[in-house]
C-alpha cells in the first residue's frame, strides 16, 4: 500500500494541478510542498519496509513494483531532492505566474522517476521512462512564448525518445528470448542472441537518458528551463535514471566494456567542455554529464555500490549548485560567469552553500564526491588500468572546472542585487550538508593510497585553475569545439534531423505527384478510353445501327406501297427496335462515372464466372 | 437485443426523414438522444457480455437468402464488441459536436444515423454477404457526407473516395465469392467458413482469394500504396465526417483481416504473412514521413492514420510469422492490433474534431497561419496537446498499450521489420511537437483575430474520447479482458 501511495501521490496531485490550471495557481505551492512532504515520508517508510506490489496489465506482463536495496536509496534520494526543490520553487514563482502548471509538472515528473526506480519489469519501466521524457519537454519549454526554449524542449524529448526506442527493442527481445514477464531480473537468463539485443537496447536507452556521449547535447539545451527544473532534472531524476538503469542491470561482457568506456570518455570530454563554458548553468550541465559518466563507468565495471554512492552524492551536490545558480539568477539577473564575479560574497547563505557544493564537486577531501568517486575509480582499476587512468584524468578536469567557478564567484567585490526570499535559501544548507557528508556511507573498503591519490588530484586541479582564472578568466570560451559541446548538436541537426526532413518532403512530393498522380492519371486514362470507345460507338457501332435502320427503311420504301400494311408496320418495328438497341449500346458511355462502375461490376461478374468455370476444385 | 442496437439509429433516421416540419434544434436533440440511447444499449450489452461456446454472445442466425446459403447471422465477440462500443461512442460524440451544424440539419442527422447502423451492422456481421452489404453502404453514406457537407473541393474528393473504395469493395466481393465456392457445402457464413478452412492445401486458389481480399481491405484500411484517397477525403470532409471516417470506417479494413481473412485462410495467411509485414512497415514509415512534411493540420492527421493503421497490419502479419514459435507473442500482437483499432478511433476522432474547431475559428487548416494560440485558447491548446501526445504513443494513453503490445509481440517473428517500425513513433513524435509548436506556442497570431476557446459542445464531445484513451492507457484490463479470449481464438486458428 505504501508503495502504491508513494508513486500515486505525486502523479495524482500533479495531474489534478495540471487539470485545474490557472484556478489552482494560488494553492499550488502549498499542495506541491505538502505532497512533497508526504512523498518523503512514504519514501522513508518504503525504504525501511521494502514492499513490493503487483497488478495485472497485459497478457503475462504485470505491473510490478518493488523496493530493494538499490531502489530504497533511489526513492529516498528522489524524495529528498524533490522536497528541497519544491520549497525553493515556492520562492521562485509569484502568484501571478502559472504555478499550478509548474508544480503539477514537477510532481508528475518526480512521480515518473519514482515509478522508474521501483519498476521490476520493462513494461512499467518504459511507461514511466517515457512519461518522464514528455514531462521534461513541458518543463524545459515552460516559458512557451519563447521559441528557442520550446525548441530546446523538442530537442530534449526527441533525443531521449530516439534512445528510448532501445527499450522497445529490449522488451520485444526479452519476450522472444523467453522472459515472458519482461522482468529485469531475467535479463541474464535470455537466449544468447536475444540477450545481446535486449542488453544493447537498454544500454542505448540509458545512455540517451543520462546524456552520455553521443547524446550529451540535449542536456545543454535543457538549461532553457527554469532553474528548479534543472536542479531536479540534473540530480535525482532524468539523467540519474539512465545511470540507475545501468546500475540495475549490471552489464557484463561486451556491454560492460562499452558502458565503462562511454562513461569514462564522457567524464573526461564533457569535463573538458565544462572547463571552458562562459555560462554558469552550462558549466553545471556539462559537469552533470561528466559526473554521471563516473556512475556509468561504475556500472560497466561491476561497481554497483560505488556507482550508487556517486549518484546520491552527486544528486545532493548538483541540486544544491543549480539552486544556488538559480538564486543568483533571481537576485542578480545573470548566469554569465563574467558578471557573477564576487557573487558568493553577497548573500552568505547562498555563497557558503555554493562553496561547499563546488568543493564537493571538485572531489575535495573529505567531502562526499571525493569518497564516492574514489570508490568508482577503484572499481575501474579492478577491470583495467587504462580505464582507471582515464577516470583519474576526468577527476582532474572535474576539480579544474569546479575550482574555476569557485574562484570566479568568490573573487572581486560583491555585486548589488535583489534580496532573496527565505524559500530560496531554506533548502540550501540542508543540501550542502548532504553534499558534504553523504559520502561517509561508502568509505568502508576504500584503499588508502587511492584515496590519497584522488584527493591530491582534486587539490592539484583546484590549485591550477584558481591560479589561472584569478586575475582574468583565461579559460572562458577557449576551444571552439569544446565551447560548442563538441559540436554534437550541430552534427545531429545536420546529419540526422535535416536529412529526415528532406526525405519527408521528398516523399510528400512523390506522394502527391506519383502515387496520387498515377491514380488520377489512371482514372483519366479510363475516362479517355471510354471517350474513344464512345466515339467508336457513335461512328462505327451506331453507324452500323443507323445503316441497318436505313437499309430497313429503304427496304420498306422499296416494297410496294400496296404491300400489306402489316408488313410495313413490321419493318418499322424492326427499325425502331434496332434504333433503340443502338441508343442502348451508346448508353454506357455516358461520361458519368457511376455508370462505368456498373460496368466494372459486370466485368467482375464475368471474372467470377471465369473463376467458376476454371473451377476451384 | 443486438439487432436493436444495430437498427435503432436507422429507425430514428427514418422517423427524422418522415416527420415533416421538425425544427433544427429538435432534430439535434433527437439525434443526440438516439445516439445516447444506442450507447446505453451497448453498455448494457457489454455488461451482459458472456460469450457462448462458439465464442459469440447475442448470436442471431436467421435465413435470409437461402439460395446462396447466406443468412442474417450476427453476434459479438471480443473483437467486435470493443469496435461496436467505439462506433456508438464516436457517433454520439459527433452528434454532440455537430450541435453547431446549420446546413440541412435533418438530412445530416439522418445520414449519420444511417451510417451508424451501417457501421454497427458491419462489426456484428458473421455472414460475408451481410458484411459486404454494410461495407458498401458505408461507402455510399460517407460519399454523401463528404459531398454534401464538405468544404472547398468536396465533390471531387468525395468522388475519388467513392470510386477508390468501391473498387476495393469489388475486389473484396470477388474474394468472398471465391471463399463461397471453395467451401463444401457452399456458404457465406464466416463461422462455418473458419470451421471448414476450405482452402487448406489449395495453394493457388488460396493465394488468389487472399490477394482479392487483401487488396479490398488494404484499400479501405488504407495501406501504402492504396492510401491516396484518404488525404483529400479527410481534408474536404466536415469534421464529424472525418472523425467517423478515420475512427470507424478505416477499422472496417483492419477488422476484416482479423474477422475474415485470418480465420478463413489460416494456411495462406501464414504463407504470405511476410507480405503483410512489409506492407505494414512501409505504411508505418511512409505515412509518418509524409505526415512530417505536411503543412495542413488535417492532412497531417490523415497521414498519421496511414501510419497507425500500418502498425495493425504489421501486427497481424507478424502473428502469421510467429505462428510456429511463441504463443504469447502471437496473442500480444493480435490483442495489440485490436487495441490499436479502438485507440486510434478515440484519439484520431478527437484530433479530427479539434481540427474542425480550428477551421471554424481560423477558416484554414494551414498550420503556418497560426501561432501562439495557447495564450488565447489554453483549453483548446491543452486538449490538442493531450490528443497529440496520445497519438504519438505516450505511455498513459491507449496508443501506447496498443503499440507496445504490437511491437513486443511482433519483434520475435519479424525482428528487422519491427525494429524499423519503431522509427514510426519517433517521427510521429517529431511531427506532433512541430505542429504544437507552430500553432500553439510562440507569439500569438490567428487569421481572424481573436481565437475563441473550446465551446461546451466541443468539450462535451472531445473530452470523453480523451478520457477514455487515458482510462485504457492506465487501466487496460477492462478492455483487454474482452479482447484477449477472442484474440487467443484467432491466434489458435492461425497457429494450427
Amino acid at each position: 500500500m505504501e508503495l502504491w501511495s508513494l508513486v500515486a501521490a505525486p502523479l495524482l496531485v500533479g495531474t489534478l494541478l495540471l487539470v485545474a490550471g490557472r484556478r489552482a495557481n494560488r494553492i499550488a505551492p502549498f499542495l506541491g510542498i505538502g505532497c512533497g512532504v508526504v512523498v518523503a515520508a512514504l519514501a522513508v517508510a518504503s525504504a525501511i519496509g521494502r514492499p513490493s506490489v503487483n497488478a495485472p496489465m497485459l497478457t503475462g506482463i504485470p505491473v510490478s513494483l518493488a523496493v530493494d536495496e538499490l531502489s530504497a536509496v533511489m526513492v529516498v534520494t528522489v524524495a529528498g531532492v524533490l522536497l528541497a526543490v519544491l520549497i525553493y520553487s515556492a520562492g521562485e514563482f509569484g502568484a501571478d505566474e502559472p504555478r499550478a502548471r509548474f508544480f503539477g509538472l514537477m510532481l508528475v515528473f518526480a512521480g515518473a522517476m519514482l515509478v522508474t526506480v521501483t519498476a521490476t519489469n520493462l513494461l512499467v519501466l518504459l511507461m514511466a521512462w517515457e512519461v518522464m521524457g514528455a514531462t521534461s519537454y513541458a518543463l524545459i519549454g515552460f516559458w512557451w512564448r519563447d521559441e528557442h526554449r520550446v525548441n530546446s524542449g523538442n530537442i530534449a524529448f526527441l533525443t531521449t525518445r530516439t534512445a528510448d526506442l532501445g527499450l522497445y527493442l529490449a522488451a520485444g527481445a526479452m519476450l522472444a528470448g523467453g522472459a515472458g514477464g519482461l522482468a529485469l531480473a531475467d535479463l541474464a537468463q535470455l537466449l544468447p542472441g536475444w540477450r545481446d539485443a535486449a542488453t544493447a537496447g537498454i544500454v542505448v536507452a540509458a545512455l540517451g537518458k543520462s546524456a552520455q556521449l553521443p547524446f550529451s547535447f540535449w542536456l545543454s539545451r535543457a538549461m532553457d528551463g527554469p532553474s528548479p527544473v534543472s536542479a531536479l532534472l540534473h540530480s535525482a531524476t532524468m539523467v540519474a535514471a539512465g545511470a540507475y538503469l545501468l546500475l540495475r542491470i549490471q552489464p557484463t561482457g561486451w556491454a560492460g566494456v562499452v558502458v565503462a568506456w562511454v562513461g569514462a570518455l564522457t567524464a573526461l570530454l564533457l569535463g573538458a567542455v565544462a572547463l571552458v563554458q562562459r555560462d554558469l548553468k552550462q558549466v553545471l550541465a556539462a559537469s552533470t554529464c561528466s559526473q554521471v559518466g563516473f556512475m556509468v563507468l561504475a556500472a560497466g565495471t561491476g561497481g554497483t555500490t560505488a556507482g550508487t554512492g556517486q549518484l546520491v552524492a552527486h544528486a545532493a551536490t548538483k541540486s544544491l549548485l543549480f539552486l544556488c545558480a538559480g538564486a543568483w539568477l533571481a537576485a542578480l539577473g545573470t548566469k554569465d560567469l563574467a558578471r557573477l564575479r564576487g557573487a558568493a560574497r553577497g548573500d552568505r547563505v547562498v555563497g557558503m552553500s555554493f562553496a561547499v557544493g563546488a568543493l564537493a564537486l571538485a572531489g575535495m577531501p573529505p567531502l562526499s564526491i571525493w569518497i564516492t568517486k574514489d570508490a568508482v575509480l577503484s572499481a575501474a582499476l579492478h577491470e583495467s588500468v587504462p580505464l582507471y587512468l582515464t577516470g583519474l584524468a576526468a577527476a582532474l578536469v572535474s576539480a579544474g572546472y569546479a575550482g574555476r567557478v569557485l574562484m570566479l564567484t568568490w573573487s572581486g567585490a560583491a555585486p548589488d542585487g535583489k534580496t532573496l526570499s527565505w524559500q530560496h535559501k531554506a533548502p540550501l544548507p540542508f543540501l550542502a550538508a548532504g553534499a558534504a557528508l553523504l559520502g561517509f556511507e561508502w568509505l568502508s573498503g576504500a584503499v588508502w593510497w587511492e584515496l590519497v591519490l584522488s584527493g591530491s588530484v582534486a587539490v592539484a586541479g583546484i590549485a591550477v585553475t584558481t591560479a589561472v582564472v584569478r586575475r582574468q578568466d583565461a579559460l572562458a570560451g577557449r576551444g571552439r569545439v569544446l565551447n560548442r559541446w563538441l559540436g554534437l548538436e550541430f552534427v545531429a541537426q545536420r546529419w540526422v534531423a535535416r536529412p529526415v526532413f528532406g526525405l519527408a518532403r521528398l516523399l510528400a512530393r512523390f506522394d502527391d505527384r506519383m502515387i496520387a498522380g498515377r491514380v488520377d492519371r489512371g482514372a483519366a486514362a479510363a475516362v479517355g478510353l471510354s471517350g474513344v470507345l464512345a466515339r467508336f460507338d457513335d461512328r462505327v457501332v451506331d453507324g452500323g445501327v443507323r445503316a441497318t435502320a436505313a437499309i430497313g427503311s429503304t427496304v420498306a420504301r422499296m416494297s410496294e406501297v400496296r404491300v400489306e400494311f402489316s408488313l410495313e408496320r413490321l419493318v418499322r418495328a424492326v427499325t425502331d427496335g434496332v434504333r433503340r438497341l443502338g441508343r442502348l449500346a451508346r448508353r454506357p458511355q455516358t461520361g458519368q462515372l457511376h455508370h462505368y462502375y456498373a460496368q466494372a461490376v459486370v466485368i467482375l461478374v464475368v471474372l467470377t464466372a471465369l473463376l467458376i468455370v476454371t473451377g476451384l476444385r | 437485443m443486438l439487432s436493436m442496437v444495430v437498427f435503432l439509429p436507422l429507425a430514428v433516421a427514418a422517423v427524422l426523414v418522415l416527420l415533416p416540419r421538425l425544427s433544427d434544434s429538435a432534430v439535434r436533440w433527437i439525434w443526440i438522444a438516439a445516439c445516447a440511447a444506442d450507447l446505453i444499449l451497448v453498455v448494457v450489452l457489454w455488461l451482459g457480455y458472456a460469450p457462448s461456446e462458439s465464442g459469440f454472445s447475442h448470436e442471431v442466425n436467421r435465413r435470409w437468402i437461402p439460395s446462396v446459403s447466406s443468412g442474417y447471422h450476427i453476434g459479438v465477440d471480443g473483437m467486435s464488441l470493443p469496435l461496436v462500443a467505439l462506433t456508438s461512442g464516436l457517433f454520439l460524440a459527433c452528434a454532440i459536436y455537430s450541435a453547431r451544424e446549420t446546413r440541412r440539419v435533418r438530412a445530416f442527422a439522418a445520414l449519420f444515423l444511417f451510417l451508424e447502423t451501417v457501421c454497427l451492422g458491419l462489426f456484428v456481421s458473421l455472414d460475408l454477404i451481410l458484411f459486404f452489404v454494410f461495407f458498401d453502404l458505408s461507402i455510399v453514406g460517407m460519399y454523401f457526407v463528404i459531398a454534401g457537407w464538405g468544404h472547398r473541393d468536396a465533390a471531387r474528393a468525395a468522388l475519388k473516395f467513392f470510386l477508390y473504395t468501391f473498387l476495393g469493395s469489388l475486389a473484396l466481393l470477388l474474394g468472398f465469392i471465391g471463399l463461397y465456392l471453395a467451401a463444401t457445402p457452399h456458404t457465406f457464413d464466416i463461422v462455418e467458413l473458419s470451421r471448414q478452412n476450405p482452402l487448406a492445401g489449395k495453394g493457388l486458389a488460396g493465394a488468389l482469394i487472399l490477394l482479392a481480399l487483401g487488396v479490398g481491405l488494404a484499400i479501405k484500411t488504407p495501406t501504402v500504396p492504396f492510401h491516396t484517397w484518404l488525404p483529400p477525403a479527410h481534408t474536404e470532409a466536415p469534421a464529424a465526417g472525418s472523425a467517423i471516417l478515420a475512427g470507424v470506417l478505416l477499422k472496417m479494413g483492419t477488422y476484416g483481416f482479423v474477422r475474415i481473412v485470418m480465420p478463413t485462410l489460416p494456411d495462406t495467411w501464414r504463407r504470405y504473412a511476410l507480405v503483410f509485414v512489409v506492407v505494414g512497415v512501409i505504411s508505418v514509415i511512409y505515412g509518418a514521413l509524409v505526415a512530417l512534411a505536411q503543412r495542413d493540420f488535417k492532412r497531417m492527421i490523415a497521414y498519421t492514420s496511414v501510419n497507425h493503421m500500418g502498425y495493425v497490419i504489421l501486427a497481424v502479419g507478424a502473428a502469421g510469422l510467429v505462428a510456429s514459435s511463441a504463443e504469447q507473442a502471437r496473442h500480444l500482437a493480435i490483442t495489440g492490433a485490436v487495441t490499436q483499432m479502438v485507440s486510434h478511433g478515440l484519439i484520431t476522432g478527437a484530433l479530427f474534431l479539434l481540427a474542425g474547431a480550428l477551421y471554424d475559428r481560423g477558416g484554414t487548416y494551414e498550420m503556418d497561419s497560426y501561432s501562439g494560440l495557447a495564450a488565447q485558447a489554453p483549453r483548446f491548446a491543452g486538449l490538442t496537446a493531450i490528443a497529440a501526445f496520445a497519438s504519438l504513443g505516450l505511455p498513459g494513453f491507449s496508443g501506447f498499450i496498443a503499440e507496445f503490445q504490437i511491437f513486443t509481440g511482433s519483434l520475435g517473428g519479424a525482428p528487422v521489420s519491427t525494429a524499423v517500425a519503431f522509427l514510426g513513433i519517433l517521427i510521429t513524435a517529431a511531427l506532433f511537437l512541430r505542429a504544437l509548436q507552430q500553432m500553439f506556442l510562440g507569439e500569438h497570431r490567428s487569421p481572424n483575430g481573436a481565437f475563441r476557446d473550446v465551446t461546451a459542445p466541443e468539450a462535451a464531445s472531445i473530452v470523453p474520447l480523451l478520457v477514455l484513451a487515458v482510462l485504457i492507457g492506465l487501466f487496460p484490463r477492462f478492455l483487454l479482458d474482452v479482447i484477449e479470449p477472442a484474440a487467443r481464438a484467432v491466434s489458435a486458428v492461425v497457429g494450427r
